[in-house]
């Protein structure tokens, strides 16, 4: 049972993590209707620009944690952002009017460029860390085994969660959230009443990157490490969570997330650690076939 | 005489390489009723979408109130104030009615807001009681007038309406109609009406072209097109009346 209560609260903090970024294929889906396969490595710049944005911090004398912390979100989610509008205006848009294809053959396309780009300038190693957040709480400590709950889990979940409040408040009430969902339902008539739909597509990506962003920091704080190899599996399962809470919806995003976190987490505890992949993946070709529109998506009707 | 509000001249669209729009002149004045007939795959629809720009005109020219908007942004023709309830109505689906009021106030001042929903309401009562309901659950009808009103809440000088009358029970369609002359007439709202339905629309309007392929073949007073025996010909007898 304690075993069972900490594999829990792990799944559910990978979880977040994989939500944050779901958001950002499900939204970008939506609205142009595309699965934006660099997604994953703009998650991977995110995590880097987090690092680098620490070391300078500290560099400078920069050592309250808080503070740096802050700073570093910021710092992170605007350089970040940065890229995933530049990626848009790049890649995506001169193909808007092509074939269905060329945008998608673009992404992957981008997705090496970025992978690429990193590997050369900062190197193909693990670049790690110093842990930066300490301590945690002991929920339950039975003779067998201790179930806790670290700083860093809280911090992950507690951002996660008011981003994800923040942000389906300004889907939902707020203008540019009611301009998104009318690209999202009918592109043409958005711009029949008026609605920039460019601006509107440019600050589609520009958000996905900046939450992106936010889960390359927690990646980083959790685990202490990044790569320019993490977008690629990350951003393969966060597509995976936004399939199966069905593309296009926003709480689909974050309970597919959630699911793929927990499937992963407990796969890896009760079974074997070296599928725990597979396991993800094998979900994902599941889904397809059996819940083509996920768990929360619906069926197309009126999408062409 | 004045300069026309819309002027179309010899404007050509292309959908790939086919020719839906084959050189078409068209003028609607300021505070007319103006009628598009054609029979299915004319370009009438066509031609409505290239005012705004989508396809674009690949020749010829279209002014509104004398500045040339072939080449302007869609979403900035609707700064112009032109709006249209465009051919299947397009209501945004997972919308409340209310929030597709909301879109069409898009380019509306938001002081405006309150006085124009109480306007449309009053045009079509069944909106206000609808107001928190999806777009998509309501009927044919009910999302034609929601299409109209969306359009209206963007206080047009130009409405450009295709086929409301298409798919929705007869008693709706004179509701809609009858709000049609009502906003011309009070209001002095310009109005470019596409419709297959060429009997009530050529009773409505005050000018009308007849669109053939891709090219106007006639046009002339509403009067004038009823009793054309090519009119009656093609778009009347043992048509819909
Ligand atoms: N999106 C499109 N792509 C290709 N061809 C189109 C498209 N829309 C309309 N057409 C063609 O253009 C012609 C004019 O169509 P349309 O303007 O819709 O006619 P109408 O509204 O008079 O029924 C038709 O031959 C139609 O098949
Ligand atoms: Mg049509």
């Amino acid at each position: 049972m304690e075993y069972f209560l900490q594999q829990l609260i792990n799944g559910i903090t990978l979880g977040s993590i994989y939500g944050l970024i779901a958001i950002g294929y499900t939204m970008v889906y939506g609205i142009i209707g595309m699965i934006n396969f660099a997604h994953g490595d703009v998650f991977m710049v995110g995590g880097f620009i987090a690092l680098i944005a620490f070391l300078a911090l500290v560099a400078i004398g920069v050592t309250a944690i808080p503070v740096a912390l802050f700073l570093v979100l910021l710092i992170a989610m605007a350089l970040t952002a940065l890229y995933g509008w530049a990626i848009e205006r790049i890649a995506y848009r001169p193909l808007r009017q092509s074939f269905r294809l060329a945008p998608l053959i673009s992404a992957i396309g981008m997705s090496i460029i970025l992978q690429n780009y990193i590997q050369i300038v900062q190197g193909a190693g693990a670049k790690p860390l110093p842990r930066l957040i300490e301590g945690g709480h002991t929920l339950i400590d039975s003779e067998a085994f201790a179930v806790r709950l670290s700083n860093i889990q809280i911090i992950v979940v507690l951002t996660t969660f008011v981003l994800m409040v923040a942000f389906s408040w300004l889907v939902a009430k707020t203008r540019l959230g009611r301009d998104m969902r009318a690209c999202e339902q009918d592109l043409k008539m958005a711009s029949l009443v008026g609605v920039n739909v460019d601006r509107t597509i440019s600050l589609t990506f520009l958000i996905g990157a900046a939450l992106a962003a936010v889960a390359g920091i927690m990646y980083l704080l959790y685990y202490g490490v990044v790569d320019f190899y993490i977008g690629f599996v990350a951003g393969v399962k966060a597509f995976t969570a936004a399939v199966l809470g069905g593309i296009g919806s926003l709480p689909g995003a974050m309970l597919g997330g959630i699911l793929i976190g927990l499937i992963e987490t407990f796969w890896s505890a009760y079974f074997t650690i070296e599928y725990k992949d597979v396991a993800a993946f094998s979900i994902l070709i599941v889904v397809l076939i059996f819940l083509p529109t996920g768990i929360l998506g619906r069926p197309e009707v009126e999408k062409v | 005489m004045t300069e026309p509000l819309l002027a179309i001249r010899g404007v050509k669209a292309f959908y790939g390489n086919i020719m839906a729009l084959k050189g078409v002149d068209l003028d609607v004045n300021d505070g007319e009723i103006v009628t598009l007939i054609g029979a299915n795959g004319a370009g009438k629809s066509t031609l409505m979408m290239t005012v705004f720009g989508n396809p674009r005109a690949r020749e010829g020219s279209i002014t509104f109130q004398g500045g040339d908007i072939t080449n302007v942004p869609t979403h900035e023709i609707a700064h112009l104030r032109i709006a249209q309830a465009p051919e299947g109505r397009r209501i945004f689906p997972r919308m409340t009615v209310l929030e597709n009021l909301q879109m069409g106030a898009t380019v509306s001042e938001p002081g405006h807001f309150e006085a124009d929903m109480k306007r449309v309401c009053t045009l079509f009562p069944v909106l206000g009681e609808r107001l928190h309901q999806r777009g998509g659950t309501l009927s044919g009808g009910e999302q034609q007038m929601l299409a109209i009103s969306r359009a209206l809440m963007s206080r047009p000088r130009l409405l450009l309406l295709d086929e409301p009358s298409l798919g929705i029970a007869p008693m709706l369609a004179k509701q809609i109609f009858r709000a049609i002359r009502e906003l011309n007439e009070r209001d002095k709202l310009t109005v470019f009406l596409v419709e297959q339905n060429a009997f009530h629309a050529l009773k409505l309007a005050h000018r009308g072209y007849v669109i053939v392929n891709g090219l106007i073949t006639l046009s002339g007073s509403g009067r004038e097109l009823l009793e054309s025996p090519e009119v009656r010909a093609a778009y009347l007898e043992g048509g819909r009346h």
